[in-house]
């Protein structure tokens, strides 16, 4: 190999690397994480208050035009396995199997503040809108189900048994807080177990709740101090848990205070930064591969390429 | 034969769109993503690497001796990521929505992933059949006069000025798309486990692509020779080999480096799944290297050939882990394939190799003009 074409190695190589290299070394300042609105609204839902008698899952299908799923009741009544296609809002029950331990949990989409969902979907058909709301437009929606693959809490939902399938995922009743009124779920909640609210004021509200009892709350393992889950987890989520029984027992990941979405859109943007390394490599493998044709051409002895391009 | 498994794969294609995707597979909330997108889009885009490895040697590293096998390893490429955009039309719910993305950029995502894969597999896939043409417009300005003759003679001259710029761009796009591949999984975070979850994913997947693309070639030269009666090329394809054994290398070492920096070499000591298929991996990454670190073993067109299909099954089963196996939505799910996913994953197999057998056929590819070994033999 001569000089000449060392040198050329060389030089792709380092524009390859260079690439490479952006994505390895994490700048620290690649992404902004993204901070609550400040008029950004919520849920908070305290186990210690639910009774499980599933008025909110009811009233969540009568707010969003979601029929009950009686499949497993053998089409008797609803008796939703989890959240799914038809079902935004569920109830479940945590029970220990050692001892007398028991727990109540609501699902449904937490509305992150950072959410993994909006950053996965390719042309924005899942969007963080007007007070932070996560909300879904089905007009965009390929149903790649990449959303599906990034929420940490296995929120979005979907249609497999439509031809049309769509993704179901809460969205904060947004259509009735338009009309001045309140989500299903909160308006019917007899316990007040789950309440809607500016997400300041449900932290607040949380914290004072702790405070005022703090031995009846737990944190994420057993043995933790007790949290508001929500206030921080995976870059915070708008919708908030208190709980009597660890949260890791309700399912809830433990998440740190990172978003979500941090780490690969750190690497994402690191790479492509202004597409300032993409058009630079173009460049530079542009001008070699000219050069290298042109050589390869004069080497081979066959003047101006005859073959044409890729031969 | 293949035009049989075909047809009977095929009535699954329909299958698919008549009973939906509930149905006619075995995806569910927990694992949204199955074959269709882990073996038919992310390993079939690696096995259609091989132009991208071989237009990285010929053009950038400057190795001539390698021209012979650019049109065939362009042609795989072809077809393996246009199968890989049918496959998709298959895998997402609402495929005639796909179209709304070139249409709205002002929707575009660029912090997603995906969206820079798909943006760049659309064009990537007219960027290679645009790098192929030559080969089909030699061919039909042989043939009769008429249209195809006319577009031919017009179109060469046009496509052979913008050739350079085609064929940087066909090594931009697949360096961006790959490696963004692994970009994709690193947005699950802790649902993927965390012997696979690392930043250096983009890294670790554009590496894995290289060395697929290179087995590709060497396993396609093998069976056309066999096949077709072609000379084989075994002293090309065994230098091109001493390149593969440092690409394996690095692809190991980097993978246990990043382990042992961020503290996770102790999860290989707990047995389990996970750490089962990461030893596997490491086992068949390491193979063809070991297969492959003498001068006489390269050389042997039998081990070359052994090689190379380790070394594809060795990508292939990183590429599924990462996808898949070790991708953990919970206790509560399970995914293996239905049977209708795996014939329609077989179908488009069946239907890229009953192309590729067509186009090797009639037009130039194997026998491109330039496929006399050129004069100067470049000595690396
Ligand atoms: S909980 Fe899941 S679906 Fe809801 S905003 Fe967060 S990431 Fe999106
Ligand atoms: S399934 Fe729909 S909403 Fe979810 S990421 Fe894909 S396009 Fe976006
Ligand atoms: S806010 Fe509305 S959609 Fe969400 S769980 Fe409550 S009732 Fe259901």
């Amino acid at each position: 190999m001569s000089a000449v074409d060392r040198r050329t190695v060389l030089k792709g190589v380092a524009a390859t690397g260079a690439v490479a290299a952006t994505g390895i070394s994490l700048p620290a300042h690649g992404r902004v994480a993204k901070v609550a609105p400040p008029d950004a609204v919520g849920l908070l839902y305290d186990t210690t208050l639910c009774i499980g008698c599933k008025t909110c899952v009811v009233a969540c299908r009568e707010a969003n035009d979601k029929k009950p799923d009686t499949r497993l009741s053998g089409g008797l009544w609803d008796m939703p396995s989890d959240l799914n296609g038809q079902t935004k809002n569920v109830i479940k029950l945590y029970k220990d199997p050692d001892s007398p331990e028991r727990s109540y949990f609501k699902a449904q989409c937490l509305h992150c503040v950072d959410p993994a969902c909006v950053g996965a979907c390719m042309i924005g058909a899942l969007q963080k809108r007007e007070f932070g709301i996560v909300t879904y437009d089905s007009f965009f929606c390929s149903g790649c189900r990449y959303c599906q693959m990034v929420c940490p809490f296995e929120i979005p939902k979907f249609e497999w048994e439509k031809l049309a399938p769509k993704i179901v995922k809460c969205e904060l009743c947004n259509h009735r807080l338009r009309e001045g009124r309140q989500p299903g779920c909160t308006e019917v909640c007899p316990r007040h177990a789950v309440v809607y609210g500016k997400r300041t004021d449900l932290l607040a509200e949380a914290k004072r709740r702790i405070a005022e009892s703090p031995k009846k709350y737990k944190g994420q393992k057993k043995g933790d101090p007790p949290k508001v889950y929500g206030e921080t987890e995976g870059g915070g989520t708008q919708c908030l848990y208190l709980s009597h029984v660890p949260f890791e027992k309700l399912g809830l990941p433990d998440l740190s205070a990172d978003p979500v979405p941090h780490v690969a859109q750190t690497v994402q943007h690191g790479i492509y930064q202004g597409f300032v390394a993409p058009v630079a490599l173009y460049a530079v493998l542009g001008a070699v591969v000219f050069r290298n044709r042109k050589k390869q051409a004069a080497t081979s002895g066959e003047p101006g390429n005859p073959t044409g391009g890729a031969e | 034969m293949l035009v049989g498994v075909f047809a009977f794969c095929a009535l699954f294609f329909a299958y698919r769109f008549a009973a939906g995707l509930g149905a006619s597979t075995a995806l569910n909330d927990g694992y949204p993503w199955g074959i269709w997108i882990a073996f038919d889009v992310v390993v079939g885009t690696a096995l259609g690497c091989g132009g991208y490895a071989v237009a990285l040697l010929v053009y950038i590293l400057n190795k001539g001796t390698y021209h012979p096998l650019v049109r065939p390893a362009l042609l795989t490429s072809a077809l393996g990521y246009t199968m890989a955009s049918i496959a998709i039309h298959f895998d997402v719910g609402r495929p005639w929505l796909l179209y709304r993305i070139p249409l709205f950029p002002a929707h575009w995502n660029f912090d997603s992933a995906l969206f820079e894969v798909a943006l760049c597999v659309m064009t990537y896939v007219a960027v290679l059949w645009l790098e192929l043409s030559p080969a089909f417009m030699e061919k039909w300005s042989q043939g009769p006069a008429g249209f195809l003759k006319r577009t031919s003679e017009k179109a060469a001259p046009i496509v052979d000025k913008a050739m350079p710029w085609l064929i940087a761009l066909g090594l931009l796009l697949p360096t961006m798309h790959q490696s963004s591949l692994g970009t994709v999984m690193l947005l699950t975070g802790q649902k993927l486990h965390p012997l696979w979850n690392t930043p250096l994913l983009p890294l670790l997947f554009l590496v894995s692509c290289l060395g697929m693309g290179y087995a590709v070639v060497v396993f396609e030269s093998a069976l056309s020779a066999g096949v077709l009666g072609r000379r084989r090329e075994t002293p090309m394809l065994a230098s091109l080999a001493g390149v593969m054994v440092p690409v394996l290398a690095i692809f190991t070492l980097v993978r246990f480096v990043d382990l042992g920096l961020r503290g996770r070499l102790g999860l290989l000591g707990t047995f389990d799944l996970y750490t089962g298929m990461f030893l596997l991996e490491t086992v068949l990454f390491l193979a063809p290297a070991f297969m492959l670190l003498s001068q006489k073993a390269r050389s042997d067109a039998g081990n070359l050939f052994r090689a190379a299909m380790v070394m594809i099954l060795a990508g292939s089963v990183y590429r599924l882990d990462a996808y898949i196996v070790a991708f953990r939505p919970g206790s509560r799910f399970a995914y293996f394939p239905s049977f209708a996913e795996l014939m329609v994953t077989l179908g488009v197999v069946a239907l890229e190799v009953i192309l590729y057998v067509v186009i090797v056929k009639y037009f130039p590819i194997l026998s491109a003009p330039g496929a006399e070994a050129p004069a100067r033999t470049a000595r690396a």
